[in-house]
């Protein structure tokens, strides 16, 4: 019963969930040592990936492209960074209760938007049900009246130009530009031990893990195989009686929730969380994460963030002037050559040696054929 | 000070005015003027320039400038201008005159020289003097702009002296702006005055005048309780006619600016909005083509500022066409080289495009750098026209709702009113259809897309022309302008110049109100509610080919 795949799978799983950790529990001289840096990073790329599990969910399976997922991944981590804010406490370079950037920005009163956030099961219920109600909203609006295709993707950059410009401007009191830092504790334990920081990569590595099954749970029931459907010809799933819009809005929501919990990881793991992190580009960032790791397969979304961030970690280090040119690059490159990303291509390299079935890695693999969900318009008829 | 003024008077009289124009006093401010003290120096510019001379004042200025040397040491030191330096051998070498009269003293070495430094101190006693008299010798000055410069000066001064010549001055005005700014001068002087019946006509005078610059004056009149009733009655109802006149105005400019926000949003979109007509392609590069347009713009500039500085005002003209072709050839190349492989999948060429995006933004940026680019106006594009009082549309504005409007002609005579045209609408409504009957459909394909990025190449110069030209220059608008495309519809040109009207007149509209931020997100919720209604646009295709 144990399939390449399935082996490969499991193996990814252990070394992410239990080998990264106990590696970091070896000494330092050891050869299987992973510091605590490069804990710290992949714990950050694990939060990039269980956003892009959300969002391959959407675009992979729907077959709706949003542009605009660092809004979620933002709110998620907005929700963490505030109560992180007021954990800081008197403890913060002002001494004042008050987070330090009201201090500078002259409020003399926390705002009553911030005073549920004292409490932890409040923040972490705002994780979820934040970015999940704003996600409904939004996506009931825009599925509701079928807007959809690339129309759908203008709509939602606008939206993450319009939170990242929102977010950006200091009387939001989300500290401005400089957005929310300096956290101290979580839930009371300092945030700088390694301890703390290798219990976080342990949280996100096992959350990513709930995250792939439960996408690997409604991608193999009835409402994936509608979703894919949806993908691939909408109207016909329109006419055949289901309604495409409710399918789509589901998923929007809970890709929403995914990246919010995502951002949530992030900003305590990281330390930072600014209006950087949910403006244009960033939010079409993540959909190359998804692209060349391999739509439409749940494994590749999480493969393509860890690959391409890892990429961009190194290129941003090194050479800073060409991250842009490659990441421009990888778009183009991807899109031509292996629109199912290197996980697809992988599949069909082995479909084409071993001239057997490989689709036991998600959902049914995406075809040239089958890429194109929705036509242009006035488009020829062909099928 | 009147001996002075008899005795310079005198001395004038008395022939040559060397060393006559000189009294005692202000030969011994000269002398004063070489002692390394402050207060000394500052006391003796005060004397010098209570003379009022034109040729003492020049002197000042000088002064002020750093010109001013003084020759040998101590008690014995001469105060000398210096003029036109050259270097002899390995000496500077100066050109001298003396103080009044600016008679020539020959060539000395500038070693030779101690400069008579005009500090902060020194500079600020100094232009009290040279600016009353600046401001009256400016009246006269040949160019408008100086005149009125003057005026607004003196009306801000509200100086009881300076009447009499600003009067003069009215009668012989003929700019009619200047002139108004000579009234409104005059009348503020009056209103400083303390005849109560003077002061109720000038109120008057500046009530119609619409003089906003009048305001404060007339608010301190209006309150003011020593004031008889009627002359606080003529303030307020003063005060009424300008506030009313504002309302005008501003309402005129939000117009004006609605409509020059619209008119670029319509540059932008318009190429956009051809191109996802005809391919359903939203070409997410077309940012980086405007930007490649204005960067083009700043090239030719460069080249003609080497090449031909006595025609840099063509320059821009040149710069349109150019920016045009820079932008529809690397379009073709665009579209040639990869697009067309992607048609019918539209999600990916909006991501193919992006990455394209990038490489053009950050090979702009490695090539001329990650600063702003400084692009000059021609002279005939600075300035504006005054329509009316407190209202100015500058000549930039202008030229691009007018850049627009004849593109937007242009794009309605090619598409309907020539062969091209009709391919490109044939396609666009049904592409194997067209191809079916003969018509080359990759050559359409190409030639919309050169069309569409040219357009952007020509927003991208109208642009510089008011804005910052950035490698990130397209990403401030592109999203607007992708909302544009979407409000308006695929396929109908009216729909994009109803939908850039719209979201450019409400930006401004309610900017005032919210602020530009949140002015924007507010554009984001009115298109989504719009959408609501018309999830196509403005003017949706309809008919078996809408639903594919």
């Amino acid at each position: 019963m144990l399939k390449p795949e399935r082996i490969g799978l499991l193996a990814l799983a252990l070394i992410l969930v239990v080998a990264m950790p106990v590696g970091n529990l070896l000494p330092p001289g050891s050869p299987l040592h992973v510091s605590n840096f490069t804990l710290n990073l992949f714990g950050k790329f694990l939060t990039y990936a269980i956003l892009a599990l959300g969002l391959d969910l959407l675009w992979g399976y729907a077959g709706v492209l949003s542009l605009g997922h660092g809004v979620f991944f933002g709110l998620g981590a907005y929700a963490m960074g505030m109560h992180l804010m007021l954990e800081i406490g008197s403890k913060s370079v002002y001494q004042s209760a008050l987070p330090d950037f009201m201090v500078w920005n002259q409020v003399k009163e926390l705002p009553l938007f911030w005073k549920p956030f004292y409490s932890a099961p409040f923040t972490l219920a705002a994780i979820v049900v934040v970015p999940a109600l704003f996600a409904l909203v939004f996506g009931f609006l825009a599925f509701r009246s079928r807007v959809r295709g690339v129309y759908l993707s203008i709509i939602t950059q606008a939206l993450a130009l319009s939170a990242w410009l929102v977010f950006n401007r200091n009387e939001m009191r989300l500290g401005g530009t400089n957005g929310l830092a300096d956290f101290k504790t979580i839930f009371g334990v300092p945030l700088n031990q390694p301890g703390t920081q290798r219990m976080l990569y342990v949280v996100t590595a096992l959350t990513l893990v709930a995250a792939w099954a439960l996408c690997r749970w409604i991608t193999v029931s009835r409402a994936g195989k509608v979703l894919v459907a949806i993908r691939d010809s909408e109207t016909r799933v329109l006419f055949s009686g289901y309604s495409p819009a409710s399918y789509k809005l589901f998923v929007f929501v809970v890709s929403a929730v995914l990246a919010g919990v995502a951002g949530a990881l992030y900003a305590p793991q990281v330390g930072i969380i600014t209006p950087a992190k949910m403006g244009v580009l960033p939010s079409i960032e993540m959909v190359v994460w998804v692209a060349a790791g391999g739509r439409g397969t749940l494994i590749g979304a999480v493969l393509g963030a860890i690959g391409v961030n890892w990429i961009q970690s190194w290129l941003t280090t090194s050479y800073p002037d060409f991250w842009l040119l490659f990441l421009g690059a990888l778009f183009m490159s991807v899109v031509l050559f292996i629109p199912d990303g290197v996980v697809g291509a992988l599949a069909r390299a082995a479909q084409f040696l071993r001239r057997r079935s490989a689709s036991t890695l998600g959902a049914p693999l995406l075809g040239r054929a089958t890429l194109g969900s929705s036509r242009m318009p006035g488009g020829s008829d062909t099928t | 000070m009147k001996r002075l003024l008899v005795l310079l008077f005198v001395a004038w009289l008395a022939g040559p005015p060397a060393s006559h124009a000189q009294s005692p006093d202000t030969l011994k401010a000269l002398a004063d003027l070489a002692v390394d003290n402050p207060d000394t120096r500052e006391a003796a510019v005060a004397v010098i320039g209570s003379t009022k001379d034109p040729k003492w004042l020049d002197f000042l200025g000088a002064l002020r400038d750093g010109n001013v040397y003084a020759r040998g040491k101590g008690k014995g030191a001469e105060v000398v201008v210096g003029g036109a330096k050259s270097t002899k051998g390995d000496a500077e070498i100066i050109e001298i005159t003396s103080a009044y009269d600016r008679k020539p003293l020959g060539a000395v070495p500038l070693a030779s020289l101690v400069e008579i430094a005009a500090d902060r101190r020194l500079r600020i006693a100094i232009k009290p003097f040279l600016d009353a008299d600046e401001t009256r010798v400016q009246l006269e000055n040949p160019d408008p702009e100086t005149r009125r410069g003057a005026a607004m000066k003196l009306a801000y001064q509200a100086d009881a002296g300076a009447a009499a010549a600003v009067e003069a001055a009215i009668k012989k005005e003929t700019v009619p702006n200047v002139r108004h700014a000579l009234e409104e001068a005059l009348a503020l002087i009056r209103l400083a005055g303390t005849d109560p019946a003077v002061r109720i006509l000038a109120a008057q005078a500046l009530g119609a005048l619409h003089s906003s610059d009048a305001m404060p004056a007339l608010q301190r009149l209006a309150a003011d309780t020593a004031a008889t009733p009627a002359e606080r009655n003529a303030a307020t109802s003063a005060i009424r006619q300008i506030e009313r006149w504002s309302l005008l105005v501003r309402a005129v400019e939000t117009a004006f600016q609605g409509a020059s926000l619209a008119s670029i949003l319509l540059l932008m979109a318009l190429g956009l909005a051809i191109v996802f007509g005809l391919m359903g392609v939203i070409n997410m590069a077309h940012g980086e083509l405007m930007a490649l347009g204005a960067y083009s713009t700043f090239v030719v500039q460069n080249v003609f500022r080497e090449r031909w500085p006595e025609r840099f005002d063509a320059y821009f003209v040149v710069a349109l066409p150019v920016s045009f072709a820079v932008a529809a050839l690397v379009g073709v190349i665009l579209e040639r080289g990869v697009i067309r492989r992607l048609y019918g999948r539209p999600l990916e060429t909006l991501l193919l495009t992006w990455g394209a995006s990038l490489i053009i933004q950050q090979a702009l940026r490695l090539y001329f750098g990650a600063a702003n680019v400084d692009v000059a106006s021609p002279t005939w594009l600075s300035g504006g026209f005054a329509l009316m009082t407190g209202l100015t549309l500058p000549f930039n504005r202008i030229f691009i709702i007018g850049l627009a409007s004849v593109s937007v002609a242009a794009m309605y005579w090619l598409l309907f009113r020539t062969d091209t045209g009709l391919r490109i609408r044939a396609v666009t409504q049904n592409r194997s259809m067209s191809s079916c009957l003969g018509v080359r459909a990759g050559w359409v394909d190409a030639t919309t897309f050169a069309l569409g990025a040219g357009l952007a190449g020509l927003a991208g110069c109208a642009l510089t022309q008011i804005g910052n030209v950035g490698p990130s220059l397209g990403q401030n608008y592109i999203v607007d302008s992708f909302m544009v495309v979407v409000t308006g519809g695929v396929g109908k040109l009216l729909g994009t110049i109803l939908a850039a009207a719209g979201i450019g007149g409400l930006n401004k509209g309610i900017e005032p109100a919210l602020g530009a931020v949140f002015a924007k997100v507010a554009i984001l919720i009115a298109v989504i509610l719009f959408l609501q209604r018309r999830p196509a646009g403005l003017f949706a295709t309809r008919g078996r080919g809408a639903e594919a």
